[in-house]
This record gives structure tokens, C-alpha cells and sequence, in this order.
């Protein structure tokens, strides 16, 4: 066992802020949906829009990291090992089977996390990018887009990548208490350390 | 020393300068200050007097002012004529049914106590020809002593006369010599004397014009307050040789001109982008709306907020009830507002009323006395709004919905008007007759009357303008973004917060439940099993 730096300082800023971002996001987002009404929706909007440029600056900073550091590898996808990690969360975690990935620094996340996260990365959160700058800026649709395209539509898919993104985050909440302990995952996302077998 | 000496000096100047500032801002805070006259009416020679008629005034008025009088014969105020360009429908009060009183052809001298002229009894003829017969006091009066009587063809009344009929309020003649001699520009009483007082009463007819507004609150008019700019009616509708700007047949919906620059543009006010131009708001998501909301729908929350309430409903069809001894019945609702007269049926009235919002270019088409009606499809539009979301010249309005119920001719399926006003044996408030009161209307107005008729329901557009508040009073974005909208129904656009696919939603929250219904359940599996592998 030796303790390494798994999650650097900047990983963990982004992390942490993404997931307070997120969070509002969401929250003032189904607001907006008309699914409650606790900030009121003016407010909701403006929290919204103001917490999705903030998210947007720091996704321009986090692309910028992940490839000047080389730890967009971290998300290549892999079957290597892939089933085993599905077996494990379905049965072996019940019977005590130990986690069949050992994780290193430079492949610190399982096939499954790898995939999960390249979805968050490729699809869901390009999509919300996508249709949230159409949604906000749809007073200024050049006329082709105008004529193509309508709000309903962008909106409906808005709505539908954010639903993808709430079933991301419980799973992904969830799987972080899945551990030796409830906060092993949890603790190397604050500290930055863990102990790994090398 | 004389550096010393200027310094010394120097917030002497800033004070006073301070101090200029200071009065041109309350100035400005405590509403537009007016240019001084360039004339003292009460130092001419020919409005010395006395005057035993108030066509003498208009005689002395033309002494000096010309070409008033050929300027006001050729306006709508003067005609009521109005030929619309782009539906070509001849309006004007002397074409178009409301659905108030009918017409004023079939009540002339009720009627044509608001026409700028004297004289005017017989509608089938034009307004009287001579140039006496224009009505300068009607908007240039400054005393607020000048008063049509209501029943003499536009004239004041030249002895003292009951008002209202059998009230013993006992109106004296007003002192036409006081009243020319401190003429002035037109302001809110006197356009109000006629414009608040529309379908025979204070806020019957529009619902944003009432005696309330000539003296408002802030709070009911930011604009017209006399705590805030206040505005005369002219400051918007502006004039242009006596033709006043603005119209309720061909309405300026969406004003793409902007802030009107003198010599750039058209030089009429009416519009609220005249002077705060297409993006006011410092929001820029607020000024994203201005393209499909007209600047009222939000900025009029409610109409009739003044104290005064407006007619929403009249019911023609009950008119004529009398109680045993053979006598008018008046009845009160609830707030003490009429609720029937035998002369007029059944009404609701309303204050700070919720507008009805629909989309609209500007374009109002009438049914006319000659139009069919399709009767399968009631109820009956007396006007029609043009304009729809997928044209870029509407946007949504608000609009005073008055509906109610009118005769009409089951034989011809036309409209009919009723000769209601007059003291004859036809009309309807002195004989409680319909039959003699619709074919006196049908003689008096050459519409025909085959004999039959009974009542239909009919609604009417009285698109909403005034009774703008300070902003902080403009509805919030939840008015509409909500489930319970205010736009709900109007159609033609997606409304984040109320609109939504149910759909999508369903499989959505269905998405969110399972993989929190998975979740748990792992969570429980990992909590009995846990230790046991070990065992």
C-alpha cells in the first residue's frame, strides 16, 4: 500500500464546483420546467443562466487541463475488465467478492466508471451545452436556423439531457458509498490521496 | 492671492451650480414643466363678451385662428368617418355598431353631445357646414367650467337644466367669457370630458380611461400623475394640424421605428417605443420578449384600477322589466354597482380587471350593419382582431373583452340598432318597447328590420393602452412562465414553466424513479448481506 496524489488539486476544484453548479443548475432548471416553484421563476432564471456560464468557464478550463496534462486517457473506453466491474456491483458486493479493478494514477477510473463518465462527458453535457446556448440566445437565431428549427424542440431536449443528467448524478452519488467503507471513494476527492496496492 | 482668492470663490459656483441642478431635477421629478403661452387670452378685444352662444366663442377663437376650424372639419374627431386602409371598411362612430348603445345615428342628440361640433342632429346629414359649428372650448377649455350637456347636440346648456333627469341637480349655464378668456392647451379633463366618459358613463366603454385619470396616483398612471410626468394625453397623442395621432381601427402594434427623432421619423408619439424604443429594459432577456409582447401586456397588469368600474357585461335582453305599479326597476350588486335598469338590461361591471390577451397587428375589422352573421357560431365578434404568432407584425395584446348580449334580426340575420335615447314614443328608455324601439333604429338608420329579432351573445375587442404603472408594478415572469398562465391558451409559442411535453416528462420522472427505486434497493440488498461472505 502506498499513498498517492490520485486527484490533484485542479481535478478536485473543477470536481467540486462542477457538482455545486450541477446542482444548482438543477434545481433552477426544473424550476424554470415549471416542475416546482420555490425561487420564482425570474430568479430561477437568472440563477440559472448565471450558474451555466460559470459552468461553461470552467469546462473551458477543465478541456484545457485534460488535454495539457494528458488525462483525457483516464476516459478511453475499454471492455478489458468490464463485466467483471458489472458483476461485481450486482453480486459480487453482496457476497463480500473483492473489487476486481486495482486502480492506478493514470487508470484511477474502472471500465465502468470510464464509460459512465465519457457519456457525462460526450453526450449528456454537450447536448445541455448545445441546446442551453440555442434556449438562451433564441432571440438572435440567424433566420435559417429560425425557419428549421423551434423552441419547443430545443427545450424538450434540454429537458430530456437534464433528466439524463439527474439519473447520472444518483447513480454516481450512490456508487461513491460503495467503498470499504461508506467515504473511501468519497475521501480522495477532498484530499486528493488515496491508498493504493502497488 | 488671487489663486487663493478663485479658490476661495470657487464653491460659490458649485453651490449654485448645485443648487440649478438640483431645482431642473425636482422639476424633472415633479413632472414635464410647459413652455409659458406666447398670448394672454383675457387681453384680447374679442373675447371681451358676453357671449349668449358658445358658436360666438368659436367665431371670436377663428378671428385669429384661422384655419382651426377648416383643420378640424377635415379630422375624425370632426367626421366620424374613418376609411381604413388595409381592410377597407368605411368606420368611424357614424358606420360602426358597439356593443354599448348600437349607434349614435339612432340617438343623435345623446350621441352627438361628444362630437367637437354644435349642432348635429341629424346624423344622416353630415356635421353642420359653418365654421361656428366647430367646438374650440370641448378641448382648449383650461377652467373645467365648460361642460356639453348631454342631450343638446353638443352645445353647453344656455339656462340652468336638471341633470340627471329627474335628480333635481339643477347645471348652470357655464360663463362662456371666463371660460374664453383662459383657453389653453387640450389636457386630461378636457380630452377626458369625452374619452372617460364613452357608452354613457365614467369607465363604461374602455376600462383604461376613466376619471381617475384626471388626477392619478402614481400608482395607476406613472405617466399622467401629477406626482410623476405629468402628462397631457397630447404629450402622446401628439397633434399635426389639429389630427391627433393614434387609432383604435388601425393600431400601431408593434412600432419598429423606435424613438421618434424629430425629422427622422414620423413625428407621432402614440406608441411607447417613441420615446423608450425597442430594447428599454436593462435585462436583455426582457427586451428578448418585446418582438411577441406589446410593451402593455406586462406593463397594464390590470385595468380599471382607479375606483371607477368598467361595463364587462351587458345584457341587452332583459331591458324592459317594470315593477308592479308599472315603474323602472334599478337593482345593485354586491359592490353597489348597477346591476339592471329597465332601460338597459343586465350588466357586470369590473375593476382591476385581468385583461383578455390575444395576438393582434393592429388591425380591427367591423361587423357592420350589413354583414350576415354566422349564427351556428356564437358568439357574434362586433370587431375582429387581426394578427396571429406566426406573423411578424403582431404581438400579444391586452384587450378589454366586453361582451354581452344584442338584438339582432332572426329574419335577415343582420345586426340591428335600437333608437334607445329620446324623449318620443319609440325609444326604448321612455316606452320600454323593443319593437317600436328596433324599428324606429331601422327608419332612423335605413338598416332593414324585417319585424322578427331576438338577442344574441356578442363580444367586442377594446384593446388596452393607458393605466401603466410604475415598472416595479409590471407583471414578473411568473405571471406567464407558470402553469397558471396568463398567456395560457393564446397559442403560437413555447413558455418555458408553462408549457411542457407531458410525455417527455412522464419517461423522464419514470427515468429518475427507477434509478432511485434501484438504488434503494442495492443499498437494503448491501445492508443484509453485509458480513456474510466472510462467515
Amino acid at each position: 500500500m502506498s499513498r498517492v496524489m490520485i486527484y490533484k488539486r485542479f481535478e478536485r476544484f473543477w470536481h467540486w464546483c462542477q457538482a455545486l453548479l450541477i446542482f444548482t443548475l438543477l434545481i433552477t432548471g426544473f424550476e424554470i420546467h415549471g416542475s416546482h416553484s420555490w425561487l420564482g421563476f425570474g430568479d430561477a432564471a437568472r440563477i440559472h443562466t448565471l450558474a451555466a456560464w460559470a459552468l461553461i468557464v470552467l469546462w473551458l478550463f477543465a478541456i484545457f487541463w485534460h488535454f495539457t496534462t494528458g488525462e483525457w486517457r483516464q476516459y478511453i473506453p475499454t471492455k478489458n475488465g468490464l463485466f467483471a466491474v458489472i458483476h461485481y456491483y450486482l453480486i459480487g458486493t453482496f457476497t463480500d467478492a473483492e473489487h476486481p479493478y486495482r486502480k492506478t494514477t493514470r487508470a484511477k477510473h474502472n471500465p465502468l466508471q470510464r464509460l459512465a463518465y465519457l457519456f457525462f462527458k460526450v453526450v449528456i453535457s454537450p447536448v445541455i451545452w448545445v441546446t442551453g446556448l440555442l434556449y438562451l440566445f433564441y432571440n438572435d437565431w440567424p433566420a435559417t436556423l429560425a425557419g428549421a428549427l423551434e423552441l419547443e424542440w430545443v427545450a424538450l431536449v434540454h429537458t430530456g439531457a437534464a433528466f439524463a443528467m439527474l439519473v447520472f448524478i444518483i447513480a454516481h452519488v450512490y456508487m461513491t458509498t460503495m467503498g470499504h467503507t461508506l467515504t473511501s471513494h468519497i475521501k480522495p476527492m477532498v484530499t486528493g490521496y488515496e491508498d493504493l496496492d502497488q | 492671492m488671487v489663486t487663493t482668492g478663485c479658490v476661495y470663490f470657487r464653491p460659490g459656483i458649485a453651490k449654485a451650480f448645485l443648487a440649478v441642478l438640483a431645482l431642473a431635477v425636482i422639476s424633472v421629478a415633479q413632472g414635464a414643466e410647459r413652455s409659458p403661452p406666447t398670448a394672454d387670452h383675457s387681453k384680447f378685444e374679442a373675447l371681451k363678451g358676453p357671449f349668449e352662444d358658445a358658436t360666438e366663442v368659436t367665431e371670436a377663437c377663428l378671428g385669429c385662428h384661422t384655419e382651426a376650424a377648416d383643420q378640424v372639419k377635415d379630422t375624425t374627431h370632426w367626421t366620424w368617418l374613418y376609411d381604413h386602409q388595409e381592410t377597407g371598411q368605411q368606420l368611424g362612430k357614424s358606420k360602426v355598431i358597439n356593443s354599448f348603445c348600437g349607434m349614435p345615428v339612432t340617438n343623435e342628440a345623446r350621441c352627438t353631445s361628444c362630437h367637437v361640433g354644435y349642432g348635429w342632429e341629424d346624423m344622416n346629414q353630415p356635421p353642420p357646414q359653418a365654421d361656428s359649428a366647430v367646438d374650440c372650448l370641448v378641448c382648449h377649455d383650461t377652467t373645467g367650467d365648460y361642460w356639453k350637456f348631454p342631450t343638446l347636440a353638443g352645445h353647453p346648456t344656455y339656462v340652468s337644466r336638471e341633470w340627471p333627469k329627474g335628480s333635481g341637480n339643477l347645471v348652470q349655464p357655464p360663463d362662456l367669457t371666463n371660460i374664453a378668456q383662459n383657453v389653453g392647451p387640450s389636457g386630461r379633463a378636457t380630452c377626458g370630458s369625452c374619452h372617460f366618459y364613452g357608452g354613457g358613463g365614467d369607465g363604461v366603454k374602455h376600462g383604461d380611461l376613466d376619471s381617475s385619470l384626471v388626477n392619478p396616483p402614481k400608482a395607476l398612471d406613472v405617466h399622467m400623475s401629477p406626482e410623476g410626468l405629468d402628462f397631457a394625453c397630447s404629450d402622446c397623442h401628439s397633434t399635426w394640424g389639429h389630427n391627433v395621432s393614434g387609432s383604435r381601427y388601425q393600431v400601431e402594434a408593434k412600432d419598429t421605428l423606435g424613438i421618434d427623432v424629430p425629422g427622422h421619423t414620423d413625428m407621432t408619439r402614440t406608441t411607447c417605443e417613441s420615446c423608450h424604443g425597442a430594447s428599454p429594459h436593462e435585462q436583455q432577456k426582457l427586451n428578448d420578449h418585446v418582438d411577441t409582447l406589446a410593451c402593455q401586456t406586462c406593463h397594464v397588469p390590470e385595468f380599471a384600477r382607479g375606483g371607477v368600474p368598467t361595463k364587462m357585461w351587458w345584457d341587452w335582453s332583459t331591458a324592459g322589466k317594470l315593477d308592479e305599479d308599472g315603474n323602472p326597476i334599478t337593482e345593485y350588486d354586491e359592490n353597489g354597482h348597477v346591476s339592471y335598469l329597465s332601460e338597459k338590461g343586465n350588466f357586470r361591471h369590473g375593476e382591476d380587471v385581468v385583461p383578455h390577451y390575444a395576438w393582434f397587428d393592429g388591425t380591427v375589422e367591423y361587423t357592420l350593419i350589413d354583414e350576415k352573421l354566422d349564427l351556428s357560431n356564437p358568439p357574434i365578434n362586433i370587431n375582429r382582431i387581426d394578427g396571429g404568432p406566426d406573423d411578424p407584425d403582431s404581438r400579444i395584446w391586452p384587450f378589454k373583452l366586453m361582451r354581452g348580449k344584442q338584438p339582432y334580426d332572426t329574419e335577415l340575420g343582420t345586426l340591428l340598432v335600437t333608437h334607445v335615447f329620446g324623449a318620443d314614443d319609440t325609444s326604448l328608455w321612455s316606452n320600454f318597447n323593443w319593437q317600436k324601439a328596433l324599428e324606429a333604429g331601422s327608419e332612423m338608420s335605413g338598416m332593414p328590420f324585417s319585424g322578427q329579432f331576438d338577442f344574441v351573445e356578442t363580444r367586442m375587442y377594446w384593446p388596452i393602452a393607458h393605466m401603466v404603472p410604475p415598472a416595479e408594478q409590471a407583471l414578473d415572469c411568473g405571471s406567464c412562465h407558470a402553469a397558471e398562465s396568463r398567456l395560457a391558451g393564446v397559442g403560437g409559442i413555447y413558455m418555458p414553466g408553462h408549457d411542457s411535453n407531458i410525455w417527455l416528462d412522464r419517461l423522464g420522472w419514470l427515468a429518475v424513479a427507477l434509478t432511485l427505486l434501484g438504488v434503494i434497493l442495492h443499498a437494503i440488498a448491501r445492508m443484509i448481506f453485509k458480513g456474510r461472505g466472510h462467515s
